[in-house]
């Protein structure tokens, strides 16, 4: 019997189901715009709504060349990493406030519950009165649809951390602060990190409905001109450049929870 | 004076419905440098007692004091305490582990972490102190848990049932090495267990608690030849046996 030849092929069947789980992954995209686009060419579903792979490349390279594409890219771009970035710090910081003071948390629990039920998109109206039409209203959306989810899951992850870490740090005599920065916080990490990837996810809707509403710049407001005006290939050209965005955040999160989480 | 005295000190939990008496009346001293054990039926409150040792909350009535300073709350105070598992922290390096409490103290780095590998080495562990805790096995676990207590150099020990959760082999090394390491460090060691054999082999004295509330029983000392002893040898010195079959007779009586 030879080891290392069977470790070899061992290593070399795992190869081999990695290069077919990419090769299905790709099939399936590949598929997917190739059926659109024979569907949409032979009539099958209505060009109108559903336009074509290629009258959305089309239309992809003119909005490239004329700036437009990156302009309004942009804006919703630093809009979500803004609100995201927000509601998830605010949510921290909230849910540390908490853990702080077992009174107030008791005192605020019905009230995050409500606020928690709440659709949140809802007070888009009153702040855009309070803020103005701007992208300060936008970033607050984001923020807002977020920031209660995370701070109850947050808070909750600081309570349930074992008590017996903390009685190790009370033998040391610890403060409360230092409690919280040696064993709360490092121990809620994971549940920050998921956190974190649900809330690309709903920071995401908070800005695309505050620039329904508001904007005359972003993607969202080319969804909603694009609905107007009749022109569905602006609107799937749109939601294809959020989600190609929304997948790059996503995976900048997960190369975060490799780097914060060192011990599994 | 003593180094340890708990005076008169009782122990009431409280929840909405019940009020549970775990310790009434208790009055001990312990004296420098001793190795004392507490053993008795479960619910007899040797744990609580523990806890209230560590400061960790106050008695309800009644006082703690070590070298006449109140144990609660009191910074000036090192007091090292293990726990049945060993309660590494899983983020932080051994060495991180080891110097956690030199950190919260403010200590040098370097000078910590000078004290981290002599220590480790002390327990039996050198060249470890970049590995994570989960690369190591259950007893090797708690030996860092154990350097981690010694290095904030406390004035006493408290053992919360240490070795319980440990396969015999480890338990038995791990006896001896605590055993030596207290005598070479001079320190002074409570110990909380379930095992009697354990408390006879480790301790110069033993406080036999009972139950319902939790009362001071009764207490035996340890014979001298035997105390002399690593608790490994200990274990095979007729003197062991004798207090043994004594010990195990008023468990017993206690029980029924």
């Amino acid at each position: 019997m030879n080891i290392n030849k069977l470790h070899e092929d061992y290593k070399a069947s795992l190869r081999k189901e990695r290069m077919w789980v990419r090769f299905y992954q790709l099939l399936i995209l590949v598929l997917f715009f190739v059926i659109w686009e024979v569907a949409s060419t032979l009539r099958w579903i209505d060009q109108l709504i559903f336009s074509s792979p290629s009258k959305i490349g089309h239309l992809f390279v003119e909005k490239v060349a004329d700036y437009s594409l990156l302009y309004h890219s942009s804006y919703t771009l630093f809009e979500t990493v803004l609100g995201f970035i927000l509601g998830t710090l605010v949510g921290t910081i909230l849910a540390a406030i908490l853990w702080w003071s077992p009174f107030l948390s008791k005192v605020l629990d019905p009230y995050l519950v409500v606020l928690n039920s709440m659709p949140k998109v809802a007070l888009g109206p009153i702040l855009i009165v309070a803020l103005g039409p701007g992208m300060s209203s936008i970033i607050t959306m984001g923020a807002l649809i977020s920031v209660i989810i995370s701070t109850i899951v947050i808070y909750t992850a600081f309570r349930t951390v074992d008590s017996n870490y903390l009685k190790v740090l009370q033998t040391f005599n610890a403060s409360r602060t230092q409690m919280f920065k040696e064993a709360i916080l490092p121990a809620s990490f994971p549940t920050i990190i998921s956190t974190l990837k649900v809330n690309v996810g709903l920071s995401w809707v908070g800005v695309i409905v505050g620039e329904f509403l508001v904007s005359s710049q972003g993607l969202g407001y080319l969804i909603i001109y694009g609905f107007q005006v009749f022109n569905f290939n602006l609107v799937l050209l749109s939601l294809l450049v959020i989600a190609v965005f929304a997948t790059i955040m996503y995976q900048l999160v997960e190369l975060l929870e490799k780097r914060l989480i060192k011990n599994e | 004076m003593s180094f340890l005295t708990v005076s008169k000190v009782h122990h009431t939990y409280f929840s909405s419905k019940t009020a549970t008496e775990a310790l009434q009346d208790i009055n001990l001293t312990i004296e420098k440098g001793e190795f004392v054990s507490f053993i008795g039926p479960s619910g007899c409150g040797k744990t609580t007692l523990l806890s209230i040792l560590a400061g960790l909350f106050p008695p309800t009535a009644g006082k703690v004091l070590i070298e006449e300073q109140d144990v609660f709350a009191n910074a000036d105070l090192s007091i090292g305490y293990m726990l049945q598992q060993d309660y590494l922290f899983p983020w932080r390096t051994i060495e991180e582990n080891v110097t956690l409490g030199l950190k919260l103290l403010k200590v040098n780095k370097d000078e910590s972490e000078k004290l981290a590998s002599k220590l480790l080495a002390d327990v039996g562990l050198p060249s470890i102190e970049k590995k994570y805790p989960r690369e190591l096995s259950g007893g090797m676990r708690q030996r860092v848990a154990l350097a981690r207590t010694l290095a904030v150099d406390p004035k006493i020990l408290l053992l919360d049932e240490p070795f319980s959760a440990l396969d015999y082999q480890s338990k038995l090394k791990l006896e001896d090495l605590v055993h030596k390491l207290m005598k070479e460090y001079g320190k002074t060691a409570v110990l909380v267990t379930h095992d009697i054999g354990e408390a006879i082999a480790m301790s110069d004295r033993i406080f036999l608690f009972s139950a319902k509330p939790g009362r001071l029983y009764q207490t035996f000392e340890v014979p001298e030849e035997v105390r002399n002893l690593t608790p490994f040898e200990a274990r095979a010195n007729p003197m062991y046996s004798s207090l043994f079959q004594t010990i195990w007779k008023e468990l017993e009586s206690l029980e029924h």
